[in-house]
Formats: structure tokens, C-alpha cells, sequence
């Protein structure tokens, strides 16, 4: 079961659900803080970071013996990272997506691909036991995608280290095993990141649950809309969680009346919550009273997706 | 000479379009005969990378040199080695292709030797 806590509009409290749901989830639950361009999800969960791997995406590497400019790659490219002029093949690393195509479609087999590191997947466990893993971006690249798709390729057997990554990655087995576990045994929570452009889709991708953290506001609403229709087009079922509810209009309750999405808990505006999340605390550690509604939240969404 | 220059229609009277990557069209004119032809950048809906897909296109239509308002470097960095001259023709007035086209004849406009602004977003999205 894996289910992504997404928003839209940023800092309306996604790392403040996302970490006190997987709190709630028992066992065998895995968190993966997929806003890699600022993970701060581990400020709230304090895991203890036991590995460190880089990732990138694979950059052509043109070689100009056996190059005859035929531009095929250029032709195949579409983000135009590939340029023939004349007798030179030029590479924009910055507009590389990594996706291979030039080096498939290269009948000169002239083209070999390198490693360019975007950043680094850690991982480790935290106090609580939960598996976590977290991608972080290194400053200045603009491309989280690939880090995003990197990091759900963990699940709880690598991240424990038990089997070794390239091992998880063969993909019969992988799937074996999932299939022999519950949805209720093997819950992976994602945080995602804000916005509603391509990370936020990749996060999304493959996943059973949108949870969708809004705030009852012009803004908040606006960006809801967005993410919901990426649930939508992926086929992901999804439920709203209003936080600071009481300010604001009544707008995102009427949306989700009329869209038909529940909303499946409320977190009221209050000056003792905001001021134990700005210290670090999660919200069930803050106000023990959520311990049972996140439970009942988890229970929600496990329904709602089976 | 073959002359790219980057317009918003397709005649040689249509406005000068100041972008190089993302510019409607552009008008190629051979500068000895007046003979010109009209082509749409196919550039201008791409995700990213428009600098480089129109400084392909400009050099595949056998231009040896472009006249727009402002050049990427990723626009640059293809141009230059495809030998294409980059030239600037004055941004804050409405020109048309013909007039801009007048003041190159003329030697009124500067080439460029580098790029003239920083990049835009790349395919990041």
C-alpha cells in the first residue's frame, strides 16, 4: 500500500501528516521523503542515516571516431539536448533527460553513456523503526525526477540492508514479494514535494493513495485542484486533509462536496501545534489526541484503496 | 550571403520577433538577390531546448548568418560551431524584416561573440 501525501500549495503540512501517519502504521512501514529539493521530513522522524548512494542519469558520451553526423540522436531527442551541425554532435548536459534514446537509436554504436551525479539516496531507520530513505538534490541541478524515480525503487527489504540494491532492482523477485505481503504489512508513505509539475507526478506514479493536504484558502484551493487532477489522470483514488481549518472560506469544503473527494480529517488552527512542529516535534508527540485519528486515517485510506 | 532573420509572420515586411529560440519564424533571404523565403520555428512549442532546435534549423536551412535580438548560450554554443555569424538588430523599435534586413546590408548591426543573456529553465519543467 503506498499511499503519497501531496499538496499542491507548499507548507500546508505535509511533512506534518506524512510523519505522524507512518508513526501510527505499525511495523513494517517505510517513509520516503520525496521532495528532494528540500527533504525536511527527517527533522521530525530523526532517522539514524546508515547509506549513501549517488544518483544521476545517464549522460551521452559522443564518440567523434565513429560519429558519421547522421543526427538521428538529435532527430530522437526531445528535449534537445543533441545538436548535429555539420561534422560536430553536441551534448547540453543540462537538457539531458537521461532517457537513452540517442544511444539506442545511434547505428554507429557511437554513443556510451557516463554518470552524471544529480545527488545523493540516504537511508537508515529511526527511533521509532520506522525505514526511511531520503533524496537530496544537490544545489543547482534543476532535474528531481531522476533522484524521485531512484528513491521509490527502495522498499524495506534493501533499505534494511538485508538484500543488496541491485538485487531488489531484478524485477521478478521484487515483485514475488510484494505480492506476498498485505497492503496492511507493507505500507510505504511518500512525502511528496509542493507544486503540481513533473516531481510531484513521478512521486504520484505507481502509488494506491492520494492524500491530499490542503489549507482552506484561495491558495490552497487552487493548487488542490491541480494535484487532484493528476490523481485523476493517474487513477489514484484520493482524500483530503484540511489543516488550519477556521481560517480562511468555506471554498475547498464546497470543492470537495462537489467533486466528490472525502474529507477525511481536520486539523483546526492552533497556536500549540504550530508552535511544537517549529520546534521539531511531530503532531501526535504535540497533541497525543491525533494518535487515534491518524489511526482512523490510516484505516480510511487502507478502504478506501483496497 | 544566406540571412535568418527571426520575424513574427511570414513576409519580408512582417515585424522582427526580438527572441532567436523562441521567434515565430524566420525569414532567409539571400542578400545579393532579395530571393527570400519564409519558415515556421519549429522550435517554438518546445518544452526546452528552443535555442538549440532553432540554431539546428537555421543552420540546416543553409543561413551563414542569423540576425535576432538576443542569443541563449545553448543557442550560441550551437551556432558558432555550425559557423553561423550571430548579429543584433536594435529591440526597442517595431521593425519589419525588410527594414532590419536594410541596416544589416548597411553594416549597421553588431555581431555578437557570446551569449547575450543567461539560460532560461532548460527541460526541468
Amino acid at each position: 500500500m503506498r499511499i503519497v501525501v501531496a499538496s499542491g500549495k507548499g507548507g500546508t503540512g505535509k511533512t506534518t501528516v506524512a510523519a505522524s501517519l507512518a508513526l501510527v502504521a505499525g511495523e513494517a512501514v517505510r517513509f520516503l521523503d520525496c521532495d528532494v529539493e528540500a527533504p525536511n521530513a527527517a527533522l521530525f522522524l530523526n532517522p539514524v542515516i546508515k547509506t549513501r548512494q549517488e544518483v544521476g542519469i545517464q549522460l551521452p558520451v559522443v564518440d567523434e571516431t565513429l560519429c558519421t553526423y547522421c543526427g538521428r540522436c538529435a532527430e530522437v531527442c526531445e528535449f534537445h539536448a543533441i545538436a548535429v551541425i555539420g561534422k560536430k554532435t553536441l551534448v547540453f548536459p543540462e537538457l539531458c533527460h537521461g532517457c537513452g534514446s540517442c544511444t539506442l537509436v545511434c547505428p554507429e554504436k557511437a554513443i556510451s553513456e557516463r554518470l552524471d551525479v544529480l545527488g545523493v539516496l540516504e537511508s537508515g531507520r529511526t527511533p521509532s523503526g520506522i525505514d526511511f530513505a531520503q533524496g537530496v538534490l544537490n544545489v543547482g541541478e534543476p532535474m528531481a525526477v531522476p533522484i524521485i524515480r531512484e528513491l521509490k525503487k527502495w522498499d524495506t527489504i534493501s533499505l534494511r540492508g538485508e538484500i543488496s540494491l541491485e538485487a531488489t532492482s531484478a524485477l521478478p523477485g521484487r515483485s514475488l514479494r510484494l505480492e506476498e505481503r498485505s497492503p496492511r504489512d507493507d505500507i510505504e508513505i511518500r512525502d511528496a514535494p509542493p507544486g503540481a509539475s513533473c516531481p510531484v507526478v513521478e512521486t504520484l506514479r505507481g502509488a494506491d493513495f492520494a492524500l491530499l493536504v490542503t489549507e482552506p484558502t484561495p491558495f490552497g484551493l487552487h493548487d488542490l485542484k491541480q494535484v487532484v487532477e493528476i490523481a485523476r489522470e493517474l487513477g489514484l483514488p484520493a482524500g483530503v486533509v484540511v489543516n488550519r481549518d477556521g481560517i480562511g472560506d468555506n471554498a475547498v469544503e464546497a470543492y470537495c462536496a462537489a467533486a466528490n473527494i472525502p474529507i477525511l480529517m481536520r486539523i483546526p488552527m492552533e497556536r500549540r501545534i504550530a508552535e511544537a512542529i517549529a520546534s521539531g516535534q511531530t503532531l501526535i508527540d504535540a497533541a497525543p489526541e491525533y494518535r487515534a485519528r491518524f489511526r482512523e486515517l490510516l484505516e480510511s485510506i487502507l478502504a478506501r484503496a483496497a | 550571403m544566406k540571412i535568418a532573420i527571426s520575424i513574427s509572420g511570414n513576409k519580408l515586411d512582417s515585424p522582427f520577433d526580438p527572441r532567436f529560440g523562441r521567434a515565430a519564424a524566420f525569414c532567409l533571404v539571400e542578400s545579393e538577390t532579395g530571393e527570400w523565403s519564409a519558415h515556421e520555428n519549429p522550435a517554438l512549442s518546445a518544452s526546452g531546448g528552443a535555442g538549440v532546435q532553432a540554431a539546428q534549423f537555421v543552420a540546416q536551412l543553409g543561413a551563414q548568418a542569423v540576425v535576432s535580438g538576443a542569443y541563449g548560450p545553448n543557442a550560441f554554443d550551437t551556432l558558432s560551431p555550425a559557423g553561423v555569424e550571430m548579429y543584433l538588430a536594435p529591440t526597442g523599435e517595431t521593425l519589419s524584416a525588410a527594414e532590419v534586413l536594410a541596416l544589416f546590408k548597411a553594416g549597421k548591426l553588431n555581431k555578437t561573440e557570446a551569449a547575450t543573456h543567461a539560460g532560461h529553465h532548460g527541460g526541468a519543467h
